[in-house]
């Protein structure tokens, strides 16, 4: 690690000859922009740091942003550059992707420049974890981060991907890393949709040490795909709990779900992309989803069949709520078990229509009430009315109770309403 | 130049002596002032210098201006009834300067970004300072230390009760109305510039020595209803246009589009709800800020759910509000301000929809007011601290950007809940001591954020009640602590001595000041 590092710096020291008229920009700034900054560095051989401030928070925030450049500046041993920063409240986090993407730019120093780690404990998430909502937020939009898990969304998605302008790849990357380490997203299970390969392998890398739950591999079509990510991510953490969320948004990527939702132990379950997977067959989406039908089907089979879970996609008419009720009430009943969400209003809707329902939790209490007697009547073989309940039976019913208590559906003291045949 | 002498009043601020050479009252406690003496009276006039005929029309503005005896150093009244739509203050205050006159008193009912125009003439002292509120590139002028006087901020109430005890007496009112007769009578119902109603302009029309109606829709006597009366007015004026209404719909009054703000008036829907606020009967104020009338909504969706009609609601009408009478949710509408041009069509038209005026809702100097009969007002700050004490008049960084408008009056209401976000583009909402105090915290009861609720240990009643809502319960401390474990603790504003503008409380005695920026 060190060597690498005496490399990198021996590098830079040409870079920065050659960068010297150079000016890097990162970040944005405008009318609408709020909670972001755009940086503008140039280096120069003399004349120390000049540095030009117009921030909305200046007279609040004015010395600390300043004292956050300078570190930053020393941090990466640039002592003569003209830096301009129009802040329209950034916090810190964004601040220091911003100028650390611009820095980036002029010097190619890889080193990275980690702000202190929020309290906020890195939770790693259970494989069978609820996933009924997930929250897309745009990957270079730190405005949509910071309350991102106020929604309550079962998952929060920062994207790297579609939502990012490839112009905006690298400080994407940086901003979500950044994000990661100090944005509270409460209970939410934190994911990040990498780019396509081979980018998105470089993602890994920044991304995979920063308290992530989930890597999402957008345009999945072959296992070997899956397999590149699953080893990348090894290799950058050897005992990495990250899971993986394959997207198949093609029809070869339909046709080899089965492959792909079982190519790695990683995988906790394979969602589809439907905008994209209908421009590839060459129709138009619509609402009910016919054209889609085989897709979700084929895609649903392959999840069970390998033991994961199958996640619809994203309904994109945010005004329309009656018709975001149906396609959940529909993706539901097809088996799949959660739905993407383009905007908080979505998460609602969506979780409701996922939501045990009354006479599905009423019945998964008879079935652990039946199979909690047999076992301490010592019975191996237990059966509710005239049907056999077996484990998996008796598992998916707890999975049930325990939704229907998450959701108040049912009280934790249950069982006294259940009388012990 | 005299340093005036300063002393600290019953809310802990520090309050100069006198203010423009006129001496000032400090804040005493809620309710503690009681003046005493009588109410303010203006000349007697006599009828028979009035034309007996009614006929009280003068060719123009300026001719109206020269009979009321405009010279320096008066003090003159307009009315915010179009909302940055108003063309009367500029037309006013153009004329002034164009005779040369100096030191002028503007007394507003409100300002609106369209009296941008007024900077010149406070910078060449055709206006001395304004008495009312500050907004936007005003307020900054007037932080900036460049206005001749000192500013005076009052809440609606207020400047009734300035009016009503003489504290402020008022030469030349000038009002705007969308219908007048010749005589003076005069609405803001009906003609091509309907505005709603003319509660603003109703003290000055009673108390000022001189009044002015302008209208660009004179109809024959009788104008009526006639929400001001011709008895009290001087002059009337016909216009080309009196005002834009379509400018009343300005900044704050559409619903939020930000999920965060939903989320924030959804929790305070909740809140209402679990607390039993909302109940058959009940009564309710939401304010003009976008997540106000997002609460309105999930106050409309909770009452249709349980089937809840409320016994009445107070406005600044809108749409919303329009729509929740026409759906039968609530009996009556008092309506103090239009919003928008539903709220117009539906006061002209809808018996139920009942303008009123500061004086039935706000005023100090009467015998009891509207305000303390509403369950629950749902109100906006700019900053909120420990103690409950709340600001709308300056920003954390100390400029004077808004005015307070019913704000302050409208805290007499059973309970006062602010809906507020933990922090607006890195600057936190909740402090350790607000910038400029413009509400007692004693007043204030909830503040709900989009991270948690924060009850008023005075509000025993309502912690309890909500104590096992599942709602996200927290104290104000907790509120603050993470407000700065997200943006950093930011540098308290810096201000030099100098007082650039004070703020009254409902009573006219002093709650706090505003001072020049360093």
């Amino acid at each position: 690690m060190f060597r690498i590092y005496r490399i990198t710096i021996f590098a830079n020291s040409l870079i920065n000859l050659k960068n010297m008229s150079k000016t890097s920009t990162a970040g944005n700034h405008g009318e609408d922009v709020r909670s972001d900054c755009l940086v503008k560095i140039s280096l120069s051989t003399k004349g120390g740091i000049k540095l030009k401030l117009e921030s909305r928070v200046e007279r609040m925030y004015g010395d600390q942003i300043r004292s956050l450049i300078k570190d930053m500046l020393s941090f990466f041993q640039i002592k003569h550059a003209d830096i301009l920063l129009q802040d329209s409240g950034a916090l810190d986090f964004v601040l220091a992707a911003r100028i650390e993407a611009a820095i980036r730019q002029l010097i190619g120093d890889t080193r990275e420049y980690l702000l202190p780690s929020a309290d906020n404990k890195v939770i790693p998430s259970d494989r069978d974890r609820t996933r009924f909502t997930r929250l897309y937020i745009p990957g270079n939009t730190p405005k949509l981060m910071l309350n991102a898990g106020i929604h309550k969304a079962d998952c929060i998605i920062l994207d790297l991907e579609d939502s990012v302008a490839p112009a905006k790849k690298e400080e994407a990357r940086l901003l979500v890393r950044n994000a990661l380490r100090t944005v509270n997203f409460f209970k939410s299970e934190k994911m990040v949709r990498i780019n396509q390969l081979p980018q998105g392998l470089e993602d890994l890398d920044i991304i995979i040490p920063q308290n992530v739950n989930v890597i999402l591999i957008p345009k999945t079509e072959t296992p070997v795909q899956v397999k590149m990510v699953a080893d990348r991510i090894v290799k950058v953490d050897k005992g990495s709990k990250v899971w993986i969320i394959p997207i198949i948004e093609s029809a070869l990527g339909i046709e080899n779900a089965f492959l792909i939702a079982s190519a790695s132990p990683k995988i906790v379950a394979v969602a589809i992309g439907l905008e994209d997977y209908t421009a590839d067959i060459g129709v138009n989406r619509t609402k009910s989803g016919e054209e889609s039908l085989y897709a979700r089907l084929r895609l649903v089979n392959a999840c069970k069949a390998a033991g994961v879970q199958p996640l619809d996609s994203v309904f994109t008419d945010v005004a329309d709520a009656a018709g975001l009720k149906e396609s959940a009430v529909r993706s539901k009943s097809l088996g799949f078990e959660g739905m993407g969400c383009i905007h908080p209003r979505q998460i609602g809707i969506v979780q409701e229509c996922f939501m045990p329902g009354s006479e599905e939790t009423e019945k998964a209490c008879r079935i652990v009430m039946a199979f909690e007697a047999a076992e301490s009547k010592g019975l191996g073989v237990v059966s509710l009315g005239s049907k056999m309940i077996d484990r998996p039976v008796v598992k998916r019913a707890l999975t049930t109770i325990t939704l229907a208590e998450r959701f108040g559906i049912l009280k934790k003291n249950w069982r006294q309403g259940y009388e012990k045949d | 130049m005299k340093k005036i002498k300063e002393h600290v009043n019953a809310a802990g601020r520090t309050v100069p002596e006198s203010v423009n050479g006129k001496p000032a009252i400090p804040f005493k406690g809620i309710g503690k002032y009681r003046p005493d003496g009588n109410k303010y009276g203006p000349g007697i006039p006599v009828c028979s210098d009035y034309p007996s005929d009614g006929d009280k029309l003068v060719p123009s503005i300026k001719d109206a201006l020269i009979r009321s005896g405009l010279r320096d150093g008066m003090t003159i009244s307009t009315h915010h009834h179009f909302r940055n739509g108003d063309m009367l203050a500029n037309t006013v205050f153009d004329i002034a300067h164009e005779m040369g006159i100096k030191d002028l008193v503007w007394f507003p009912s409100a300002s609106f970004p369209c009296h941008t125009h007024l900077i010149p003439y406070l910078e060449d002292g055709t206006i001395h300072h304004i008495e009312g509120s500050m907004n936007g590139p005003l307020g900054r002028f007037t932080s900036e230390g460049k206005m001749r006087g000192v500013g005076v901020l009052r809440s609606h109430g207020g400047r009734y009760q300035a009016v009503q005890d003489g504290e402020v007496r008022i030469d030349i009112a000038v009002i705007g109305a969308a219908s007048a007769d010749p005589f003076g009578n005069a609405n803001g119902l009906y003609g091509p510039s309907a505005s709603g109603l003319l509660g603003f302009a109703l003290v000055d029309s009673q108390y000022a020595d001189k009044v002015i109606v302008v209208t660009d829709n004179l109809v024959d006597f009788p104008c009526v209803p006639w929400q001001i009366q011709g008895n009290y007015v001087d002059y009337t004026v016909v216009v080309d246009k009196v005002g834009d209404p379509g400018q009343i719909v300005s900044g704050t009054t559409r619903i939020t589009t930000s999920p965060d703000r939903l989320y924030l008036a959804e929790l305070t829907g909740q809140f209402c709800d679990q607390a039993g606020i909302i109940r058959d009967g009940f009564s309710f104020q939401t304010g003009a800020g976008g997540t106000s009338l997002a609460v309105g909504e999930y106050f409309r969706k909770i009452m249709k759910e349980k089937n809840i009609k409320a016994r009445f609601a107070r406005g600044g009408s809108n749409t919303y509000l329009v729509s929740m009478l026409e759906e039968g949710l609530m009996d009556y509408l008092l309506d103090g301000q239009t919003f928008d041009l539903a709220g117009v069509k539906s006061m002209a038209e809808n018996p139920k929809h009942v303008w009123t005026s500061p004086f039935t809702s706000y005023n100090y100097h009467s015998k009891g007011n509207f305000a303390g009969m509403v369950d629950v007002v749902i109100l906006g700050a700019t900053e909120i601290d420990v103690n409950f004490n709340a600001n709308v008049v300056t920003h954390s960084d100390g400029y004077l950007l808004h005015g307070i408008g019913g704000w302050q009056n409208c805290l007499f209401s059973k309970t006062v809940i602010l809906p507020v976000p933990l922090f607006r583009d890195r600057v936190p909402v909740i402090r350790d001591r607000v910038t400029t105090l413009c509400g007692p915290g004693e007043l204030i009861d909830v503040i709900i954020t989009e991270r948690g609720i924060a009850i008023n240990p005075l509000r025993t009643d309502l912690i309890s009640a909500v104590k096992k809502s599942g709602l996200p319960l927290r104290t104000i401390e907790q509120l603050k602590k993470e407000a700065e474990q997200i943006c950093g603790k930011p540098s308290p504003a810096k201000f030099k001595e100098k007082v650039v503008a004070v703020v009254k409380w409902v009573d006219g005695t002093l709650l706090d000041v505003v001072r020049l920026i360093d």
